[in-house]
């Protein structure tokens, strides 16, 4: 058991830091630590740019294999990249749904024209994507999937049919990968088709949805008979569940240490603020800061246990508690962050609802235990899957 | 960077276990915590004979096993699943103790004695609430060193055959004795306490005649602050074993007991509860392993005392609450039966107890982390 990186990965690091060092300057250093969770509508132009730019140096993709362009970077690599890119306040990544998401789903279970149409242009950093999961009336509850999708023998072509909710940059992107109903008589996880679809085109509407930040970074999806190629769905038709189901295992916890480092300076700065305006004497507060160092801390070794786990990409134990850990600790942050602050919590500085960073971090933690997985729904996950507890009732209320 | 098992740690989690499932049961516990002695001298022949489990920090140059902290806790966390009730905790908590002193013939005897099988037990906690100041003082005049004052909660120091003692110079020094408890003016009492699977005792001292042989470490400020961060770490093993199985116990009842033809564990107020646990005991065990690991650096010169004070004190608050919070809701999850003797969710809930408050509450526990973050410097 052992906590330090091999003197390979050390040298890899140092290679990371030096080029971001290098690169994260002149038109790119407005960009540093912009773009992230509640910032991501920011230097959106610039921040595609920057995606350019890290192609150039291969740094994009980096775990695909070296024959799509990526560098076949182990796990501990992969977390050696994150950590060094957060440290150097590397800007939320555009590509992040095409490099961690579409990529791999690809490179699983995608034809080699798929891969051969989709990889190239994710690799150069030259075209962004975005995920069309949850609908109205599918959100946790997933399989109640309604989108539909009919292939037009005439046209030779899928038309989908439906809406999708919660897509995230989906205006700013140039695909979506949708979740839809091939067979009408279907239910729940059978009869689902995974497809790629062009954003821009007369059948695909984008509205914004106004958070409660005053932002817009989410948005509602309305296809009426948008149209993708016959060879825009992957896998088979019926195997949309199985594909979407194993892209959620594709990312393997390698970002959590980097995650955990844009947690470290919103923590950070609530210290500064702490020492400075004399909350750091409150005795409640110093208990809750130490908590919140506590907590940071936990998640690192509970990462690094996770990372080091399972070779075949399972998921152990302390991969299904992450994410109920996580946006339990960063919603408690937020609350701590108003605390320190006091009666200033509430002054608005700038413009009419320009928010400062922490009071976009108050509010905007509070969908942190909402999206991907509601912390009620993690918790069913593992009292199921880790427990052994018996599943939850479907069907109406008795 | 592996955080994780390698082979032989995984095989000693795995015989420590199954040793224990058979050594230390819950009739076996029960027939111990009743006893006079308060622990199975058999047993613990068994665990010095069969398990050798008093040398695992004894270094190799005394005949010890040398191994690292990882060992020592994977075993403390399966007596911690197991209510063991022992001295082990005891002569654990020693051996870290003297691993931290100069080479001397009274520091060699001592380990001489662990690897024998004698308890020698360690004296750090004074009866105070205050418990980052020692209760016991050095006195010389006309040449001859005197020990008076008492400290408290010395694991099963009633039966031990040697106590290591921190006590104050005149000049607020602390320093470090060894003494007998046959030696005139030492009365060690076996103290009664809730919790009855950690035998504790209380040492009094009436001006007991020290020689400088005796003394271990003249000027042990430092020691004492690592030891106690040592000692916690020990605990935090016992405490994730207690979290542990406090989880494992309770989802196992609630998926027997049936209430409105289900079994209780298909309600999502119970599975939530149980989720919460896991997360608990999980986080726990991560901050123990990171401080097993942090002792281990720190002990080739790695790391700082700092990081070592800090690891103890994330670790430590860390595993009190999840110890606390497991037991308790184990109780909740049993319904009735959770608050009867027969069942053992009690005997975890008592342990998760004393143990959250042996070497500071988890409140003083971050109040010393907040002061390493907030106030620049440790108290």
């Amino acid at each position: 058991m052992k906590l330090t990186f091999s003197a390979a990965d050390e040298l890899f690091r140092e290679e990371v830091a030096d080029w971001l060092n290098d690169n994260l300057t002149g038109e790119f250093a407005e960009v540093r630590y912009r773009g992230g969770p509640g910032d991501e509508h920011h230097f959106v132009t610039e921040r595609k740019a920057w995606e350019r730019r890290l192609a150039v140096g291969r740094w994009t993709c980096i775990g695909w294999p070296e024959q799509w362009g990526g560098r076949a970077a182990s796990i501990e690599q992969q977390v050696i990249f994150h950590e060094e890119y957060a440290r150097a306040g590397g800007p939320g990544r555009m590509g992040h749904i095409g490099d961690t998401l579409t990529g791999p789903t690809l490179l699983a279970f995608g034809s080699e024209t798929q891969k051969a149409t989709y990889l190239p242009p994710i690799r150069n950093g030259e075209v962004f994507w975005s995920q069309g999961y949850s609908e109205p009336g599918a959100g946790s509850d997933l399989a109640a999937i309604r989108s539909r999708a009919e292939f037009d023998e005439d046209a030779g072509q899928w038309k989908i049919t439906g809406q999708k909710v919660w897509t995230s940059l989906a205006h700013e992107s140039d695909y979506v990968f949708v979740l839809a109903r091939i067979d009408r008589d279907s239910t729940r996880h059978h009869g689902l088709g995974f497809f790629l679809v062009a954003l821009n085109q007369p059948g695909v509407t984008i509205r914004p949805i106004t958070q409660l930040t005053g932002t817009a970074e989410f948005n509602e999806v309305y296809f009426d008979e948008a149209v993708c190629g016959p060879d825009d769905l992957v896998g088979a038709p019926g195997d949309g569940w199985k594909v979407a189901m194993g892209l959620l295992g594709f990312e393997r916890g390698v970002s959590t240490l980097g995650q955990q480092m844009l947690f470290q300076t919103e923590l950070d700065e609530i210290i500064r603020i702490a020492k400075v305006n004399g909350a750091s004497r409150d005795p409640d507060i110093r208990q809750r800061i130490a908590e919140a160092h506590i907590g940071l801390k936990t998640m690192r070794y509970n990462s690094m246990r996770m990372l080091s786990g399972t070779e075949d990409g399972s998921l152990s134990r302390e991969a299904m508690i992450y994410k109920l850990y996580w946006s339990s600790w960063h919603r408690n942050l937020g609350k701590l962050a108003m605390d320190v602050l006091g009666p200033d919590a509430e002054l608005i500085e700038n413009g009419p609802y320009d928010l400062n960073r922490l009071q976009s971090l108050f509010l905007f933690t509070r969908a942190d235990t909402i999206y991907g997985g509601t912390n009620q729904i993690q918790r069913n996950l593992i009292a199921e899957r880790a427990l052994g507890m018996p599943k939850e009732p479907r069907g109406p209320a008795k | 960077m592996k955080f994780a098992f390698t082979d032989e740690q995984r095989m000693l989690r795995d015989t420590s276990q199954a040793f224990l499932a058979d050594t230390s049961s819950s009739r076996a516990v029960r027939m111990a915590c009743a006893s006079d002695r308060g622990f199975d001298d058999a047993l613990w022949r068994r665990v010095c004979d069969d398990m050798y489990w008093q040398g695992i920090l004894v270094p190799e140059e005394n005949d010890g096993l040398g191994l690292g902290w990882v060992e020592m806790v994977i075993v403390l966390e399966a007596a911690g699943e197991r209510l063991l009730t022992s001295p082990l905790f005891a002569v654990a908590q020693s051996a870290a103790a003297l691993t931290q002193c100069p080479k001397t013939a009274c520091r060699d005897a001592l380990f001489g004695s662990i690897l024998a099988g004698d308890i020698v037990a360690l004296a750090l906690s004074n009866p105070s609430s205050d418990w980052h100041c020692v209760d016991a003082r050095v006195d010389t005049s006309e040449g001859v060193t005197h020990l008076s004052g008492e400290a408290g909660f010395v694991s099963c120091g009633y039966a031990a055959e040697h106590v290591l003692v921190a006590a104050q110079n005149a000049d607020d020094t602390l320093s470090l004795w060894c003494i007998n408890p046959s030696q005139e003016g030492v009365r060690i009492e076996r103290t009664p306490t809730m919790d009855q699977t950690r035998p504790m005792a209380h040492l009094y001292m009436d001006a007991v005649t020290v020689s400088n042989e005796q003394c271990l470490l003249a000027d042990a400020n430092e020691w004492f602050n690592r030891t106690l961060a040592l000692s916690r770490i020990l605990t935090v093993a016992d405490q994730v074993g207690i979290a542990q199985a406090s989880l494992d116990i309770s989802v196992a009842y609630t998926k027997e007991r049936s209430q409105f033809d289900r079994t209780i564990a298909s309600f999502q107020a119970i599975k939530h509860k149980a989720a919460d646990m896991m997360l608990k005991v999980e986080s726990a065990r991560s901050l123990l392993y990171y401080a097993a690991c942090t002792v281990d650096a720190w002990s080739v010169g790695q790391v700082n005392d700092e990081a070592l004070l800090e690891a103890a004190y994330m670790a430590s608050a860390c595993a009190s609450d999840a110890a606390f919070f497991n037991a308790g809701s184990g109780i909740q999850m049993h319904g009735g039966v959770g608050i009867t003797e027969e069942y053992d969710i009690q005997l975890y809930f008592k342990r998760a107890r004393a143990t959250e408050s042996f070497l500071g509450r988890p409140s003083d526990m971050r109040e010393s982390l907040a002061s390493q973050l907030l106030d620049g410097a440790a108290p």
